[in-house]
């Protein structure tokens, strides 16, 4: 699917439907792939496709279109990439005719966490994807571990089992928009367990609001407001974020507890029936904030509520921006 | 006014004795306002825990708003609108019930107790439904107790008395 992918890249340039690819290449450390623009066919071979691309590319569409006006634009998009993009043209941030999508239809990215809790703080020199005679895809992984440093330890993982949550939950592994497509998405719809999306969901739902808390507040308390998740997600493109406001100020930017919890719960509302559950928040967090918590939630309840799936139809209406004169109000109250 | 010395005292003791919530209703002008004005005119009597912020549709109430009352301390936030249909802005309240709908789980899916937060309809002429919510909303949230989970103490003076010691403290490296 790399060499594809290549040569996709290539013949865009050469017959000039595109001025610039985003996508993806090797990062500077093991199981990284950088997001990165390419501006001729000789800087094709720099595009990778594996599990470590990660990131949402659709947060790049719009900075990239902005600093390159006026130029053809090709982007890579796995399926909740495509998604996202589709939400773009939604919000009319951008134009279908502008942007060229590579579709690659995606069996889900590593969860670099989840390893590196498994590997106990060791320092991984290689990691290199290998697939079995069977077909399943393991990660082959080179290490030092924390306390034995002198020796190079070797250890092999089933892809399966460091997969991201996002990805093992994932509804939609195939582009929906796209120009051209690499990969098989029956095969790759039909191939992978899809376990329950909303497990969690459920789960924190079945609690008390005293035990939801005692879930939520310590998870948020990891967080140091660096705002790695808002920069990784394509839909908070504004130019100035609530939480930057001061003039007035709604919230602060401390750590403590509540102006955090406030945020994350203000982020995860401002990008409801837009957030098409990429997971790209949860992975650049460098606290492992469980994020997901939030966004899977009102995705849920905008399913429910009002049938809506972010990111498949361009001329869908957004949720916020309808309404149905019969929506749902259980929640109204009513005096006895 | 009208209220004896004495009564005025054994309010202000009683209220003193016991925890009474503080509670922010957000009421849409041309209806719930109106209802509660009209509720006040005919002098029917409901909690006084509530104090009243007017907007002039209840599609103008940000989440910002109602999150902002909790973190400023309120135990309690009441929005009402116009009943469906009855919008004076046609869809104001559709609006505001969508996005009233997904902030109501949310809050209650992080922890916020059920209740604290609630969502009505009242229109100009509902005086007693008001009156109605308004003990319903009162009771529900005193039964809950001080909401502690979002606020956000303002620690200024402390915060004062840091920067002013701050330069002995934290001496630069030479």
């Amino acid at each position: 699917m790399q060499d594809q992918l290549r040569d996709i890249a290539v013949k865009l340039f050469k017959d000039g439907n595109a001025d610039i690819i985003i996508g993806y290449e090797a990062g500077t450390l093991p199981l990284r792939a950088s997001p990165c623009i390419i501006r001729s066919a000789e800087q094709a071979d720099r595009l990778v496709w594996n599990m470590n691309c990660g990131s949402n590319l659709a947060a790049y569409l719009l900075p990239v279109a902005k600093a390159n006006p006026g130029k053809k634009l090709g982007i890579l998009a796995k399926g909740c990439d495509s998604r996202s993009i589709v939400g773009l043209i939604k919000e009319r941030q951008i134009e279908r005719e502008q942007v060229f999508v590579i579709g690659v239809v995606c069996s889900g990215v590593v969860d670099r966490r989840r390893l590196d809790n498994d590997l106990d703080g060791a320092e991984i020199l290689e990691a290199q994807y290998s697939m079995l005679d069977t077909g399943y895809w393991m990660l082959d992984v080179e290490y030092r571990a924390f306390g034995a440093e002198h020796q190079v330890s070797r250890i092999q993982y089933p892809v399966s089992s460091i997969i991201h949550s996002a990805c093992s939950t994932c509804q939609h592994k195939a582009p929906v928009l796209y120009d051209v497509l690499i990969g098989e998405p029956a095969v790759e719809q039909a191939s992978l367990p899809v376990a329950n999306p909303y497990e969690q969901v459920e789960t924190i739902g079945s609690k008390s609001a005293d035990e939801r808390w005692e879930y939520f507040a310590p998870e948020m308390s990891k967080c140091i407001r660096c705002y790695a998740c808002r920069g990784a997600c394509p839909f908070c493109y504004c130019n100035q974020c609530f939480i930057d406001q001061n003039q007035p100020q709604w919230f602060g930017k401390t750590t403590e507890l509540s102006d955090t919890m406030i945020f994350h719960l203000v982020r995860a509302f401002h990008v409801a029936g837009r957030c098409v559950n990429c997971g790209a928040c949860a992975r650049a967090c460098p606290m492992g904030v469980d994020l997901m918590s939030l966004t899977k939630k009102i995705e849920k309840d905008m399913n429910e509520l009002y049938g809506y799936i972010a990111g498949m139809e361009i001329e869908e209406l957004a949720p916020f921006t309808t309404f149905k004169e019969d929506d749902p109000q259980e929640f109204i109250v009513e005096p006895d | 006014m009208d209220c004896p010395k004495s009564q005025i005292e054994n309010q202000k003791s009683k209220m003193s004795k016991e925890w009474e919530p503080k509670i922010v209703a957000f009421l849409c002008n041309w209806c719930s306002y109106a209802g509660a004005d009209l509720a006040g005119i005919s002098r029917l009597q409901y909690p006084p825990n509530v104090r009243i912020i007017r907007v002039p549709c209840s599609g103008r109430l940000d989440p910002f708003f109602i999150i902002k009352a909790l973190q400023r301390g309120a135990d309690g936030v009441l929005v009402s609108g116009c009943h469906p249909g009855d919008c004076h802005y046609i869809s104001g309240n559709y609006a505001a019930r969508r996005r009233f709908a997904i902030l109501k789980r949310l809050l209650e899916y992080v922890g916020i107790e059920p209740g604290r937060v609630q969502f009505t309809w009242v229109s100009a002429a509902e005086a007693e439904r008001f009156a109605k919510i308004i003990r319903k909303g009162t009771a529900d949230v005193k039964a809950l107790g001080p909401a502690k989970r979002l606020v956000k103490e303002y620690r200024s003076i402390s915060l004062l008395v840091h920067w002013s010691i701050s330069p002995l403290v934290n001496k630069p490296i030479d």
